[in-house]
């Protein structure tokens, strides 16, 4: 591709603005880069954040539990302070191997920009139906879990009313229980392995709550219907992963939505010679985060698929160090971004396992509760007497009495403002469990006026809860 | 009173309305879906066959031939992307190589130019990927690889241009013979009734309704042939895998027809298949898991390595698979003509099949002048992402739509969309923005754009959101509002 005639400088660029770019560029900035360009493809920063409105976020880089939108707006927030200059609505179409990225936009044309360095953070993409080969027909109504995603939180329609995900994966799990509270029915989850990939929590709060069922070890065999999804076949898989015959179930439903699996996207990357692992299928990267051609360094999703946003960030702030120094003619000092890169293993040491799944809970009795108030995830169990074992903390002593007594969760959700702009809100604190349909009908009842600015209390003590609800975002 | 109706908006309905519409008559097309390109239009291997596979002297023989030969000139006409990369029927055995042999022979008959037989180093050398178990091949250099929903819709809206009307969703259910007054050439004219009671009458009417075309044919008494839809599944690859191969590839035929084939499309991607099964439903566009192994297994004997992972989507057509044999194109009665059974190859012949069509219509006086004004061209399709920067700029500058792109995976703009969503044939749903434009077609497909899509539909069209389609009514991509607030 060539370069186009009007180019710009820069230090350093920035190729997306979710949470790896902002976090890059913010430390490229701080590292002494002067002219630091994010480049972002939607109207605004945050990327995936923006539509992921349940809380969750933040506990490892802030110490306290956001939304999404909420921790995207802490580095929006250093973003704008550090004066980096934001291309929104902007397109990089082409990176060459001397760091020359052009892009597109309505504003500026098709223009390049000289780069001191690149930084790639494109993030992935969802696998899709046809990578699945999952055979029937093609109506409407079969989504990947992120499409779905978007269209209830940021659009504010309904993708579904009664529905099957495929993959129990944490944006599966999430996007039953929001499809949930908003009403529609949520009739399986499938899970083609013998356990679920996601967070115990996720299993507990978005599945358990609710009753959802999880079906382990199967998986979609065939969609039906011609115009919309009528429904789907479900078969039981054998240690192959192949469906059992005479295992088959068939499910009516108007929608299937895929969680099953994220890619990172690397067409960019792969345009400016990067070399990529086949298989994390992610740019090969050193400590420092760069990639095997000089000055183009990569962080986040685009090179693997990350847990949680706040190894993303992590990553974003070593190769945007790295980036800046580069782009100064400075060495890169590989001790330091190493022991940064790694911060997160040194913070949090909870082995794998009992993080994630369902078995993690199975065979646990029925006073066995994962403790979610920090990552660690402790199994704690309460008899009868409320005698507490297992917690690591006094926070868990209290989770753990309170699950079984009386448990509470924090509501996200979203409000409807003026003009349609749906407006991602949270309660300020747990209400009861048993409260949640109770409040999301009050929200739902209310129309907002813009503008309103993250952390406005929306509506004091909801439904008697003692709980506010407050703007999870800001629209000003 | 339309002086001819075309029923059916496929490739040859398409290429027929717009042969025709250089006349100065009153012309329609009868389209029972949303849109154009539907049927197997929309769902075949986009081959134009060199034209050594039919019979000699069968209609499909001349008429691949003939069409196969226009089909160059017309697609520059209509900006539809055409690349001739050749034909190679690959030979496992001695057996297949004195089938081959055969092939060579009825292609020289034919008319086909360039064919020849070559040995499999030979194949290996054009088709690096090839299977070393291949001992020989067919040549023809003369096969082409078009795209054959843009070949259609560029076709119709070219039609449209001249002054061709179109309605859609107009599913004919009756068609009535009227007495007429006498000042025309006939006693009779046409009443045609489709399924929401709108009524159209007409003095000709060209069948050209594709697995339905026998259905169409007995509204009029004539039941001479029958259609049984012939399912081909396929596997489509993403641009990554484009490096398999470029000439199009098929087995040594069988009864059932040419077999499964591997070619690079015109848009980069690698398509395998089809599978061929004929089957009772002319609904049934499902994809069977049985369906995919077999192509799959076939498609492992001419490459030893098919980069599955690369596959993005599998699709199914429903090939109009007639009863004679043959091509079906006659006239049972005066002022009524089929084009039944253009199973492939089809498409190729599509242009000739138009011609002949024409010169039928000539005969029975459905003609008059030619059009003063008439323009055969489809003008200012813009693809931006084959355009040099200059040229983007100046685009961008003028029409700003051009700067933003929606689609990331095929590079599709804002303004390519709009004008998808504005010109003829006017796309009004994802799936008719998807076929014009690309959007959606890629890796992704669609999980990123669609929304954008869809929104940029609701306002062109001034419909609320939730009732923009994937494809036609009922086929809404979402349902309503999740709130619409209340108390402020």
């Amino acid at each position: 591709m060539m370069k186009a005639a009007n180019t710009l400088k820069a230090d350093v660029v920035v190729i997306g603005g979710g949470p790896a770019g902002m976090s890059a560029a913010v430390a490229a900035r701080e590292a002494g880069a002067e002219e630091v360009v994010i480049i972002e493809r939607e109207s605004r920063l945050s990327g995936i954040l923006q539509q992921c409105i349940h809380n969750g976020f933040g506990l490892h880089k802030f110490r306290e539990e956001l939304t999404g939108p909420e921790y995207g707006l802490r580095y929006e927030e250093m973003v704008k302070k550090l004066d980096i200059i934001v291309m929104t609505e902007t397109m990089a179409v082409d990176i060459t191997p001397g760091r020359v990225v052009t892009a597109v936009s309505k504003e500026r044309g098709y223009f390049s920009i000289d780069a001191g360095a690149v930084v790639l953070a494109m993030g992935c993409r969802e696998k899709s139906r046809g990578a699945l080969s999952i055979p029937g027909t093609r109506p409407s109504g079969v989504f990947t879990a992120g499409t779905a995603q978007k269209l209830v939180n940021i659009k504010g329609y309904m993708p579904g009313k009664r529905i099957v995900i495929l993959g129990s994966g944490d944006i599966g799990l999430i996007m039953a229980r929001r499809m949930t509270l908003e009403g529609a029915e949520v009739k399986a989850v499938c899970e083609i392995m013998e356990d679920s990939g996601g967070l115990t929590r996720n299993i507990v709060q978005c599945l358990r709550d609710f009753d959802i069922p999880l079906m382990l070890r199967h998986t979609v065999v065939k969609i039906h219907g011609n115009k919309r999804v009528e429904g789907v076949t479900v078969a039981r898989v054998d240690e192959n992963l192949k469906p059992i015959p005479g295992t088959q179930e068939y499910i009516e439903c108007d929608t299937l939505m895929l969680s099953v699996g994220l890619i990172p996207e690397n067409e960019l990357s792969k345009k400016a010679g990067v070399e990529i692992d086949p298989k994390t299928r992610g740019p090969v990267v050193d400590e420092n985060r760069q990639t095997k051609v000089p000055g183009i360094f990569a962080c986040g999703n685009v090179v693997k698929v990350h847990e949680l946003v706040d190894f993303v960030s992590d990553e974003g702030e070593t190769a945007g160090r790295a980036a800046a120094l580069f782009s100064q003619g400075k060495s890169l000092s590989v001790s330091e971004s190493h022991k940064n890169s790694n911060s997160h293993k040194s913070a949090v040491s909870v082995p794998r396992e009992q993080k994630k799944g369902v078995k993690h809970l199975q065979g646990s009795g029925g006073n066995t509760v994962i403790c979610t108030i920090c990552p660690m995830g402790c199994k704690i169990t309460v008899d009868k007497n409320m005698n507490v074992s297992g917690n690591t903390c006094s926070r868990g002593e209290k989770y753990a009495i309170q699950e079984v007594t009386a448990p509470k969760r924090t509501l996200t959700t979203t409000m409807y403002a003026e003009g349609g702009t749906m407006v991602p809100v949270r309660t300020d604190s747990p209400v009861p469990r048993e409260k949640l349909f109770d409040c999301m009908e009050e929200i739902n009842s209310k129309t907002l006026i813009l503008p309103i600015r993250s952390g406005d209390i929306i509506i004091e003590n909801i439904e008697g809860t003692g709980a506010n609800v407050v703007a999870a975002g800001s629209f000003l | 009173m339309y002086k001819i109706a075309i029923i059916g908006g496929g490739v040859v309905g398409g290429m027929i309305a717009r042969e025709m519409s250089k006349y100065d008559v009153r012309l329609v097309l009868l389209e029972k879906e949303n849109d154009v390109a539907m049927g197997q239009s929309k769902a075949n291997s986009g081959i134009v066959h060199a034209g050594y596979d039919p019979e000699p002297g069968s209609l499909k023989a001349i008429l691949n031939v003939r069409g196969s030969q226009m089909m160059e000139e017309i697609c520059k006409e209509l900006n539809v992307k055409y690349r001739k990369n050749g034909t190679l029927v690959v030979g496992f055995d001695e057996e297949d190589m004195k089938r081959l042999g055969q092939l060579l022979e009825r292609g020289r008959k034919n008319g086909v130019e360039g064919l020849e037989i070559i040995d499999g180093e030979t194949a290996r050398k054009m088709e690096r990927n090839l299977s070393e178990k291949i001992i020989g091949a067919l040549y023809a250099p003369t096969g082409a690889v078009v795209c054959p929903y843009e070949l259609t819709t560029h076709s119709i809206g070219n039609a449209m241009d001249n002054g061709a009307e179109l309605l859609t969703q107009f599913e004919v259910t009756e068609i009535k013979k009227i007495e007429n007054d006498g000042n025309r050439q006939r006693t009779y004219f046409y009443e045609i009734t489709a399924s929401d009671g709108r009524k159209i009458q007409t003095e000709y009417v060209v069948n050209c309704a594709g697995i339905h075309s026998d259905e169409v044919a007995k509204l009029v008494g004539d039941c001479e042939f029958s259609i049984t839809p012939r399912r081909g599944q396929y596997l489509l690859l993403d641009k990554e895998a484009g490096g398999l191969v470029n000439a199009t590839v098929f087995r040594t035929p069988t009864v059932m027809g040419k077999g499964v084939l591997a070619v690079r499309t015109v848009d980069g991607n690698i398509l395998l298949g089809p599978t061929s099964e004929d089957i009772e439903d002319k609904e049934d566009k499902a994809v069977t898991e049985e369906g995919l192994a077999s192509v799959i297994a076939r498609e492992a004997e001419f490459f030893d390595d098919i980069p599955m992972d690369k596959v993005i989507t599998q699709f199914t057509g429903l090939r109009a698979h007639g009863n004679t044999g043959d091509f079906i194109i006659e006239s049972p009665e005066a002022g009524f003509i089929n084009c039944a059974g253009i199973e492939s190859p089809g498409l190729s012949a599509s242009p000739a099949i138009a011609e002949m069509v024409e010169e039928m219509l000539i005969e029975a006086g459905a003609t008059g002048k030619l059009k003063q004004d008439y323009r055969p061209e489809v003008k200012g399709i813009i693809r931006f992402k084959d355009m040099t920067a200059e040229e983007k700029n100046r685009l961008i500058a003028q029409n700003p739509a051009y700067g933003r792109v929606v689609c990331r995976c095929e590079e599709i703009t804002e303004g390519e969309i709009l004008d998808a969503i504005r010109r003829n044939p006017p796309a009004r749903d994802v799936d008719a923005v998807k076929r014009r434009t690309r959007a959606g077609m890629g890796r992704c497909q669609g999980g990123f754009c669609m929304p954008t899509v869809a929104e940029l539909l609701a306002e062109e069209l001034g419909i609320p959101f939730e009732k923009v389609t994937k494809s036609g009514e009922g086929s809404e991509i979402t349902f309503e509002r999740t709130k619409t607030g209340g108390d402020k």
